[in-house]
């Protein structure tokens, strides 16, 4: 009965090929480490943020008038609403936390080097749509920092030279950020980004089942057809749309159960302390809330101190590093491309840390020291030493890349071991 | 040197506001499980901030339910203006003219914990001193040259700044030292403290009415994730064992 209907199913649509192509016999490598494990994590935060999302436009009002009010019913009147309204606002946090980890795992151990230029891309095509996400979010509760974080960020398309404030205008539907803002941005949030968002996933995955998962050793799993033995090719029953094209090592496991489970003991570790936030600290120290967004938007009472939340700081800190402000946008843009070019400005042939020469692992461990550094610099009071620390922290942050450049063309690299390692 | 500074300061009085407060901020060890103490705060919130301060996003029921006052109780000794008692904690203060009387309208204080922070708070109610430069006759150590008025003047009495003769480098300096009542309120400095320590209760749980049983549902939350995962890896160690 149950055989008949998958038959049934399966004549009409390829619906256990692909979950067996794609979710069950995709071979990953075995030695997939703790680092990647943030690419399952981030799939189940958007899963996270897409359903609690619904729930809570059910009794959100995007209004200037009645937003504030709204997100104060939800947390009060709807039943068991603080808890979705919790889900969401640690799950904004939560996935930029995993982003971030995922992004620094690829540049570890080079996942971003060819063939999967175009995988490292979408990545950062994601990224972007979520940070465009995360920064509407953030506006819809309509409190203090929503406005004035809105000011500040629609402002800077203000700089652009000629169309910058007709442009301005553009986006704001409106001469001041107002409610027709506030509404446009609600849309934006809702329906238009998540579907980008969600294409771009789509692809990303795509694309990596399509070049194979990277591994700490940066060691090719997949070997051309016909050069492995019969006792080095992998004993794991795999999908023949890759046992056809290639051979397949020894070094691999399915992904179900073998990947899966191992994302799962993960997955308990990163819901355990996603819960922690959720139940325990949802503001998280006034960083996931910040303390100034529980006052409602008032256009004529600018705050003390205007931050972006969090995991914006860097770049707010490199924006401000520069005197000028069309310069700043310009350099805040460019620290985003530059990560994204990645692909092109490393030329080495060596993708692991692991055998790279010790100038790469310095670099790239002062790399995420600087981006840290920036991110505290971004997100606390401005002082006089401060701007000349996020001036010298942004030519660190350019400089990693012109190392990168540099060195990378003939670099001094360990040999690399033909198999995986252990 | 330091006149210098003196100076600096007189001139730039947006320095001394932007440095945030200039007294350290006592420690408010509130306790959202005492409900006599949740029941005092909003008795006092009811009585002494009402008149000018909304909570407009909290209903008299919900926080009649939470600090275990029944309804009826409640409407009789909490409720002064006849509303129902589904109703928003609101007043009728028109906000254009508040903002006439006082300088700025007297902000919404349902979520004015979360805003301020408890320890601000408990402090800053008890930062009143008399200053007959302000229009009210009061100022405030917190937040300087607040538009509010010492609404709770009759319970604490009008504070004093004090001072004392101190011997500092061999000069007899007049030192502050703090601020004393004038011992005309009704209640003893002590009590005042604890009643201004139960009204700072009350407002953090109208900050956030969920937040005990958030930590009552999250206790669970954790355990049955430790249990989960106790399971999750035994069975990932299981289909994990010949791999290597």
């Amino acid at each position: 009965m149950w055989k008949n209907l998958l038959d049934w199913i399966e004549y009409r649509i390829p619906m256990m090929r692909v979950a067996n192509m794609h979710a069950i016999q995709y071979p990953a490598p075995r030695n997939m480490n703790f680092w990647y494990v943030f690419g399952f994590l981030a799939t189940i935060v958007l899963v996270n943020q897409i359903v609690t999302g619904i729930w809570l436009t059910m009794s959100f009002e995007p209004s200037a008038e009645r937003a504030f009010a709204s997100v104060e019913y939800i947390m009060r009147d709807v039943e068991y609403g603080w808890i979705l309204r919790y889900m969401h606002s640690t799950g904004a946090s939560a996935f930029f936390i995993v982003v971030y980890l995922h992004m620094f795992r690829g540049m570890m151990y080079g996942s971003y080097q060819k063939p999967r230029e175009l995988l490292w891309l979408f990545g950062m095509f994601i990224y972007l749509a979520l940070m465009a996400e995360a920064f509407m979010g953030y506006v819809l509760p309509w409190g203090q920092m929503s406005y004035w974080g809105a000011q500040v960020i629609v402002s800077l398309f203000g700089a652009i030279p000629v169309i910058g404030e007709d442009l301005v205008i553009w986006i704001q539907g409106d001469y001041v950020i107002s409610g027709a803002t506030l509404n446009r941005f609600f849309a934006l949030h809702v329906i238009a980004l998540p579907l980008v968002i969600v294409i771009l996933v789509f692809l990303h995955i795509v694309a990596l089942h399509e070049v194979g998962s990277n591994n700490p050793d940066g060691v090719e799993v997949k070997r051309p057809k016909g050069s492995l033995k019969e006792e080095d090719k992998t004993k794991f029953a795999m999908h023949e749309y890759y046992t056809k094209k290639y051979d397949i090592i020894d070094d691999v496991v399915p992904f179900f159960p073998h990947i899966v489970l191992k994302d799962l003991v993960a997955f308990c570790v990163f819901l355990a302390l996603f819960c922690y936030v959720l139940f325990f600290n949802p503001e998280m120290g006034g960083y996931f809330l910040e303390h100034p967004n529980f006052e409602i938007a008032n256009p004529l009472k600018t705050p003390e101190h205007i931050f972006p939340v969090w995991y914006f700081t860097p770049f707010y800190a490199i924006l401000k590093a520069v005197p000028d402000k069309l310069g700043g946008v310009i350099a805040m843009f460019a620290a985003i491309i530059a990560l994204a070019l990645l692909p092109w400005i490393d030329r080495g042939k060596v993708r692991s840390w692991r055998y790279r020469c010790g100038l790469h692992k310095w670099n790239l461990l002062v790399f995420a020291g600087v981006f840290i550094f920036l991110g505290y610099l971004g997100g606390t009071p401005q002082e006089n030493w401060k701007i000349i620390a996020s001036q010298i922290l942004t030519v660190m942050y350019f400089g990693f890349f012109g190392l990168l450049w540099m060195y990378s063309k003939n670099e001094n690299t360990k040999p690399v071991p033909e198999r995986i390692t252990k | 040197m330091k006149k210098l500074l003196l100076i600096a300061c007189l001139l730039v009085p947006g320095l001394a506001l932007a440095a945030g407060p200039s007294v350290p901020l006592d420690k408010a060890n509130y306790d959202l499980t005492d409900k006599a103490s949740l029941q005092n705060g909003a008795k006092l919130f009811m009585n002494y901030c009402l008149g000018c301060h909304q909570q407009q996003y909290q209903r008299y029921s919900r926080s009649f339910e939470d600090m275990g006052v029944p309804l009826e109780m409640g409407q009789e000794y909490l409720q002064f203006t006849g509303e129902k008692v589904t109703d928003h904690v609101t007043n009728t203060m028109p906000e254009e003219s508040a903002a006439k009387w006082f300088g700025a309208a007297p902000p919404d204080l349902t979520l004015v914990a979360r805003v301020r922070g408890a320890d601000w708070l408990y402090t800053y109610l008890r930062a009143f001193y008399a200053d007959d430069s302000r229009p009210f006759g009061v100022n405030n150590k917190v937040f300087k040259d607040v538009g509010m008025p010492h609404v709770l003047q009759e319970l604490q009495g009008l504070p004093r700044e004090t001072h004392e003769k101190r011997l500092i480098d061999g000069e007899m300096v007049d030192q502050y030292v703090g601020i004393k009542s004038d011992g005309t309120g009704e209640l003893s400095p002590e009590e005042y403290d604890a009643a201004v320590l139960d009204l700072v209760n009350y407002l953090v749980y109208v900050g956030e009415p969920a937040r005990l049983e958030a930590e009552s549902i999250g206790r669970w939350v954790l355990v049955f994730i430790l249990v989960l995962f106790v399971f999750v890896y035994l069975l990932k160690k299981e289909y994990w064992r010949d791999v290597h």
